[in-house]
């Protein structure tokens, strides 16, 4: 495969063959995806809430995840494969899982914390409980933060599920190993771009699901 | 048994060659990142359309997924060296451009203004107003270029550009815990001291003056 070739981009294939082989990988990719985040939202929504309460516990927290967050996948994949988890979604999804959470906890964290305290002092001041103060009042208030972490985690995972078919977790990877494989530019460039669109899509949708939530960022014409 | 299996795979001939290689990529494909970005990024700072763009584009650039880099750089270029390099140099541009603009717009107009009244020049100015507070911004951002760059050299192995990732594709393939287990802690260790480093080169950029500032707001 070397340099461009005559038919370097074979249309004709993929059109017969979207629904048969691009379809699934994508199908798959954003299920892994979507699984993944939702898993890792599930464990930092709590874990985030309860280290904002007892912060002894951020900077640990913070240093473990971070620390996940720098192995490069590949190694982490690897290191899964030999622990014993085995190859599949099942290896994947747990990686995914492990990148998120720093994002994910750090910005719950930060969103509690932007809760002024006046805000809070006059929920308690109305009679509510601390439970209803945290459902009510400062995990609503949050919400645009940790959106904004949802965000950047759909984005990082998204990217990395593609490395994920290395260990057979299939996805949108499968077409360009497959690609690699067989010396097909085509596979390689479809499994590539449609991994990209569906990144960048996550990620403008996500923005602009941030921006509708904060309207008084918006009404000061600042971004973030 | 498999410690020892993992000490034969780093003692192996190639294993240098692999982590040079590995290093090669990775200090090019940053240094690169830099000389485009820091460019771009001083050519937009006195305009807010301008650095908005470059924030933008910087933004949609992160998005896109490492290795789908490097299989859309693949067909072009086919296996070795470059395609990897470039596609990694893709990668490094936009954490850096942007941090640097970002940065650099964040200079405040009192400060430069102070600085213009007592007879600074523009280019005085940008070197020694601008740059230095926006040092540490522009550290960080080279930062997460390189441990990312550090980390997606490993997937140059896929279009054949060796490094490091060789020895996880081959014990994976060989279903050889050792090798793979050698990769991968190659890998990841190499990852930490980049960013180990990077922090020290952070803290190290900070402007003293910076310094005491934040201690004083606390931080």
């Amino acid at each position: 495969m070397q340099g461009l070739q005559p038919r370097f981009f074979d249309w004709g294939w993929l059109r017969e063959n979207f629904f048969e082989d691009v379809w699934p990988a994508f199908v798959g990719h954003l299920y892994l995806s979507f699984v993944s985040v939702a898993i890792a939202l599930a464990i930092s929504l709590p874990l985030g809430v309860f280290v904002s309460r007892y912060r002894k516990l951020y900077t640990p927290v913070l240093f473990v995840t971070g620390f996940l967050f720098t192995i490069p996948s590949l190694a982490l994949f690897a290191f899964l494969v030999a622990s014993g988890v085995g190859i599949g979604p099942r290896p994947v999804i747990i990686g995914l899982v492990s990148y998120s959470l720093l994002v994910l906890i750090r910005n719950v964290v930060t969103g509690i914390d932007s809760v002024p305290p006046e805000t809070i002092d006059a929920a308690r001041g109305m009679g509510l409980t601390n439970r209803q103060i945290l459902f009510r009042v400062e995990l609503p208030l949050a919400l645009p933060v940790i959106v904004a972490g949802i965000r950047i985690a759909t984005v990082t995972v998204i990217g990395i599920a593609v490395i994920g078919a290395f260990i057979a977790g299939g996805g949108l990877g499968q077409l360009i190993f497959d690609g690699i494989d067989r010396s097909f530019p085509t596979l390689v460039l479809t499994g590539a771009v449609m991994a990209t669109l569906m990144a960048i899509f996550a990620d403008v949708s996500l923005l602009l699901v941030e921006r509708y939530m904060r309207p008084w960022a918006r009404r000061a014409g600042g971004a973030k | 048994m498999i410690v020892d299996g993992i000490i034969e795979t780093l003692q192996r001939p190639t294993y240098m060659g692999l982590l040079w290689t590995h290093i090669q990529l990775s200090v090019l494909a940053t240094l690169l990142g830099l000389l485009i970005s820091l460019p771009v990024a001083l050519a937009v700072r006195n305009t807010p359309l301008g650095a908005a763009i470059a924030v933008n584009v910087g933004n949609l650039g992160r998005a896109v997924p490492s290795l789908a880099l490097l299989a859309i750089v693949f067909p072009f270029l086919g296996f070795g060296f470059t395609a990897p390099l470039i596609a990694l140099t893709a990668l490094a541009i936009p954490p850096i451009l942007i941090n640097a603009s970002t940065g650099l717009r964040e200079v405040r107009n009192e400060v430069i203004d102070a600085a213009r009244g007592m007879g600074l020049s523009e280019g005085q100015i940008l070197r020694r107003i601008q740059l230095p507070i926006a040092a540490p911004v522009i550290f960080a951002g080279v930062r997460t270029s390189a441990v990312q760059v550090v980390a997606s050299a490993t997937l140059a192995t896929f279009i054949g550009g060796g490094a490091l990732g060789d020895l996880i594709v081959e014990g994976f393939s060989r279903g050889d815990t050792a090798i793979l287990l050698a990769g991968a802690l190659s890998v990841a260790a190499l990852a930490i001291i980049t960013e180990v480093l990077f922090d020290g080169f952070e803290r190290a950029f900070t402007p003293k003056g910076l310094k005491i500032a934040q201690q004083r707001r606390g931080r």
